[in-house]
């Protein structure tokens, strides 16, 4: 089996450390929820992850692939983000199929075969028929629906979402979460997910890191984690 | 009682009456007025006196002098501002707060002074001036000065017009190019340029109408030699100082015509594409 292996990730922004050695080990095809206060160097260790910031020092193993040398464009890792980050001049159509058209000549699909994928993605996050729709005339359930449709469009090796549900009200984060579940164990993509709301951590993965300070304060599965809080901080955090 | 169930925003009628006036009053005076004055005076000997300096081979030379200058200027200074907006609005670098005001220098330093810089530069006693004339080259009081004082005084226009624009739509939208596997070249083409468009399109146009209304920076460099080195608006001068009322009106009616056109050409667009424009704000 193959592992996503982050080691000992540093990195400052200026003086400030954001992350200071965050190490975790996850299977491919698992769900692993990056989970802490603001401030605790998720985020940035999830754009590492994703080639849109650079470690200082530290790796990262996955598929075999030395992943912090390669450039965003070639890691093939789905993102998305809080606030959808859409083109916003795009139909929803163009959007998703976006990840299709830049590539090179000889790897592009055809154009029949870029529509049937739009309308299969579509399906898959339960927009069917939106295809001309601009991101301007959806509700924010949707954007986010879209960018998830967009992310996998690639068919990517690895989805990262940054505290996808931030901007959504409690009903549509629940009903969200839920989907984003059924589309991992449909597609089998190595999912990392950051937020800072426990129960959505917990609902939602295989496996919760729960992070301070830019460390990993504590790795396992939910039951465990919620059952033998190792430190106080992870208690404290937990019950909050 | 009507007054009591005003609109918290709104204004008495006699304010409301009162500021609008004065905003008409201002605009018509300040910028109609003038403007009118410029095409009666033109026509003031009839359409043949008009015709007849339009179609002087010196006024002839002077538009074609003009519109070249700023057929060379607006491109470049496009090309520049969109690079400059492009590193600063999308990189964190150092030295970014001293190029911004780099940028903004052009505005701040008179045109006459920026002028006489180039002369200190390349003329005859500056730096440059022995070797460039051992080589023969002609920088002042030529086309190659008039559209480098060109392109300095407008350098500012596209560039400000798409900085605050870039830095308030972030770097969202080109990451997640990124992500999905789009090179640099295909980010900006397909991304950033759709989002920048009108602001680029507003930038060039003010770009264009002051590249070819430009006087102090050109006056300088040019040398006004008529027929060769004289632009429109220096052209103007030189016709107002011979006592030549109507030649002069009729070519500042041309360069009123050209400013006119550029604002028709904007707001026209504007209008065709105001369903889209609106989508855009809206996000």
């Amino acid at each position: 089996m193959s592992f996503l292996t982050v080691d000992s990730v540093a990195k400052k922004f200026g003086r400030f450390p954001a992350l200071n050695g965050a190490s975790f080990i996850a299977p491919q095809g698992g769900f692993v929820s990056l989970l802490g206060p603001s401030g605790s160097g998720k985020t940035t260790l999830l754009r590492i992850l994703g080639g849109l910031e650079f470690a200082d020092s530290g790796s990262v193993r996955f598929a075999d692939l030395n992943w912090l040398d390669m450039p965003a464009r070639t890691r093939n890792a789905g993102f998305v983000f809080q606030q959808y980050a859409l083109f916003k001049h795009m139909t929803v159509a163009d959007n998703i199929a976006f990840g299709l058209r830049v590539r090179p000549r000889h790897t592009r699909p055809s154009k029949a075969a870029i529509t049937s994928r739009v309308k299969e993605l579509l399906d898959l996050v339960q927009l069917p028929g939106l295809e001309g729709r601009y991101p301007s005339q959806l509700s924010g359930g949707q954007r986010q629906r879209v960018a998830v449709a967009r992310a996998l469009a690639i068919e990517p090796r690895m989805l990262l979402l940054d505290e996808p549900f931030g901007a959504l009200d409690a009903k549509v984060r629940k009903e969200l979460r839920a989907d984003l579940r059924r589309i991992h164990d449909h597609t089998g993509v190595t999912t990392v997910f950051v937020t800072h709301d426990q129960e959505e951590a917990f609902a939602v993965a295989d496996l919760v890191a729960v992070m301070r300070d830019g460390r990993i304060e504590q790795y396992g599965a939910p039951a465990d984690v919620r059952r033998n809080p190792k430190t106080a901080f992870v208690s404290e955090f937990l019950t909050a | 009682m009507t007054a009591k169930f005003r609109k918290p925003t709104e204004d008495p009628i006699w304010l409301k009456a009162l500021l609008g006036g004065l905003a008409f009053g201002f605009i018509a005076v300040l910028l109609l007025l003038p403007l009118v004055l410029v095409f009666k005076e033109a026509l003031a000997h009839g359409l043949s006196a008009f015709w007849a300096t339009m179609t002087e081979p010196d006024t002839l030379a002077a538009v074609r002098l003009s519109l070249t200058a700023a057929a060379i200027a607006v491109p470049l200074n496009t090309v520049f501002g969109i690079s400059a907006a492009w590193a600063i609005a999308k990189f964190d670098f150092k030295g970014k707060t001293f190029l911004v005001t780099l940028i903004d220098l052009p505005f701040s330093v008179s045109p006459v002074v920026s002028g006489l810089i180039y002369v200190l530069v390349f003329g005859a006693q500056g730096w440059f001036g022995a070797s460039l004339a051992d080589h023969n080259v002609r920088i002042l009081f030529a086309l190659p000065g008039i559209v480098l004082a060109t392109i300095f005084v407008t350098f500012p226009f596209v560039a400000r017009e798409l900085i605050p624009l870039m830095v308030d739509q972030g770097r969202d939208e080109e990451e997640a190019a990124a992500t999905l596997g789009a090179t640099g070249f295909q980010t900006f083409l397909r991304v950033t340029l759709p989002n920048i468009k009108w602001g680029l399109l507003y930038g060039i146009l003010l770009c264009n109408a002051r590249a070819l209304g430009e006087f102090g920076a050109v006056s300088v460099v040019s040398g006004h030699i008529r027929g060769v080195t004289n632009t429109m608006p220096l052209h103007v001068e030189l016709l107002y100082n011979n006592y030549d009322y109507v030649g002069a009106f009729a070519v500042a009616a041309l360069l009123a015509m050209l400013g006119l056109v550029t604002l028709v050409l904007k707001s026209l667009l504007e209008w065709r594409y105001a369903g889209e424009l609106a989508a855009m704000h809206r996000h």
